[in-house]
């Protein structure tokens, strides 16, 4: 290991609840603002949300439609794969389980696509039952540009970076294809607690 | 977000290649623009720090440290070159 | 003898830390010796890498703020309030103890005489760092290359190396004070400032920005609406730490 420095700690908080913290997992306060590129900026008006790919009738709506949704409240702990961990962070979204109700699909697979081109990639079953949102609120006011609003998507059982920023819809697929982060070597499902944070892993 | 530029990842690329590769001339594999690689715009992403080219945006290098070994991804850039001003 | 610092395998080095001085009230510059050290050029940086009992590290990269010819290598850091590694530099570290980095980095953000110039150096805050390891460079060396140094700080309590500053052509601009008896500028480093104290275009300066983003793309946008070609401009941007 690297030599240690004398009193240095950073900027972590100690916490009590350490069966909340994942393991290699660091609990901070901040919200760190990481990206892969520039925040994008583009008009509210020309927002949409879709489900394309395996699915007969492609559902799109557009920002009024979307937040006219029936959305949710919830709190959760989210975990980034740089190590920081922050416990009871609220957002207001919508479900994917409204999203995709009555959706009839053979695809096993998602694939979230972004403004500015990013993309991850989960199977099916972990947008479904309560798992995930499209959240556009943080701590009761409009998600900022910088921490992915308008909308991003919300995964909290998986490490942070498959909670895309930016996320303009998700292609419904029968084979997996890799995003952007899990095209350069990090972990294809991405679970804190086994701490899959890289391929193979 | 802070956007920074190809002198912050200087330092991964030179333990990674051995050789300083600011004063290089990328060429963009997408718009073609030349420039050097300390002047590309540099994202210090959660997962990795991606170099995008200051004149379309286009990703020229993916920089991630897997199990502590820096790996670089160059597919953005169509050809490098070695400059210095003297 | 200069040597080429650029050329060589890079790895981390621990340096002793010798001296801690207070250049500000938020400043610090930390003088360090490393065994293992090559040399470096003016303008280059290193990499400075924290590591805690538990195995978290934070890594970020500060200029050099000492010429290659100097005793010590010298790094000045700027204590943010809510950053990580900062805070650890101004306020922990002492002499005697050891800090990891590595360098030197950059080969792009250099200056040295066979460049030639005229130079002008524009520094924003810590931007500054850099640029003086230039100047202390050109003076060590005796050089006779006209040099222009602009400088922008918050305050007066804010300027860095005010005592070494005054040798040159230097115009220092405040952009959150108007003291009395203040006979250096106010305001942003902007087209009008500029257009007064940087060389004309048609001397071609070589010409060296650096501070944090805004800053940096601010200046380097006016400089080439005023006519200077921007490939003789150089940039290196800050961010937090």
């Amino acid at each position: 290991m690297a030599p240690i420095s004398r009193g240095f700690h950073g900027r972590r908080s100690e916490t009590t609840e350490a069966e909340r913290v994942p393991p290699g997992q660091y609990v901070t306060r901040d919200f760190p603002v990481l990206s892969a590129g520039p925040t994008p900026h583009n008009p509210i008006e020309s927002w949409s949300f879709e489900i394309r790919g395996e699915i007969d009738e492609p559902r799109s709506w557009t920002w009024e439609q979307f937040i006219a949704l029936p959305s949710e409240r919830i709190t959760v702990d989210i975990h980034c794969v740089t190590k920081w961990s922050k416990l009871d962070t609220s957002w207001t979204g919508v479900s994917f389980d409204t999203l995709l109700d009555g959706v009839d699909t053979s695809a096993e697979y998602v694939l979230a696509f972004c403004d500015g081109g990013y993309t991850t990639n989960l199977p099916l079953e972990d947008i479904s039952d309560g798992k995930a949102w499209v959240a556009y609120e943080f701590q009761g006011e409009p998600l900022d540009p910088e921490h992915g609003g308008p909308a991003r998507l919300l995964v909290p059982h998986l490490y942070f970076w498959k909670s895309a920023k930016w996320v303009r819809g998700i292609e419904l697929r029968q084979d997996d294809l890799p995003g952007f982060w899990e095209n350069y070597g990090y972990h294809n499902y991405g679970d804190p607690w086994k701490e899959q944070r890289y391929a193979g892993d | 977000m802070i956007e920074l530029d190809g002198n912050a990842i200087a330092g991964d690329l030179l333990e990674v290649f051995g050789v300083d590769l600011t004063e290089a001339t990328t060429v963009c594999a997408a718009c073609g623009t030349s420039s050097f690689m300390a002047e590309a715009v540099v994202y210090m992403g959660g997962p990795g720090r991606v170099a995008r080219c200051r004149s379309c945006g286009d990703v020229h290098i993916v920089l991630v440290t897997i199990r502590g070994i820096t790996c670089v991804d160059m597919r953005g850039i169509a050809r490098l070159q070695m400059t210095g001003m003297a | 003898m200069e040597r080429t610092a650029v050329r060589r395998r890079l790895n981390w080095q621990l340096a002793r830390v010798v001296e801690v001085v207070a250049e500000t009230s938020r400043t610090k510059s930390i003088a360090l010796d490393a065994t293992d050290w090559p040399g470096h050029l003016a303008g280059q940086h290193v990499d400075v890498r924290l590591t805690a009992e538990d195995g978290y590290q934070a890594q970020r990269s500060y200029s050099i703020a000492s010429a290659p010819g100097d005793e010590h290598l010298v790094l000045t850091v700027e204590r943010l309030d809510d950053g990580e590694v900062s805070p650890y530099l101004t306020e922990e570290l002492r002499p005697g103890d050891d800090l990891e980095l590595r360098g030197p980095i950059g080969g792009y953000f250099v200056w040295r005489e066979s460049l030639g110039g005229p130079i002008l150096l524009v520094g924003g805050g810590s931007g500054v760092v850099p640029l003086r390891a230039m100047l202390r460079h050109h003076r060590a060396i005796a050089s006779e290359v006209p040099a222009r140094l602009v400088y922008s700080a918050r305050t007066r309590d804010d300027l860095l190396y005010r005592g070494e500053l005054g040798g040159y052509e230097t115009t220092i601009t405040l952009t959150r004070e108007r003291p009395e008896h203040w006979d250096g500028r106010t305001g942003r480093v902007d087209h009008g400032l500029l257009a007064e104290t940087a060389w004309p275009p048609g001397e071609r300066p070589l010409v060296y920005v650096c501070g944090p983003t805004g800053f940096v793309e601010a200046v380097a946008e006016a400089l080439v609406a005023l006519g200077h070609d921007a490939n003789r401009i150089r940039t290196e941007r800050f961010g937090p730490t």
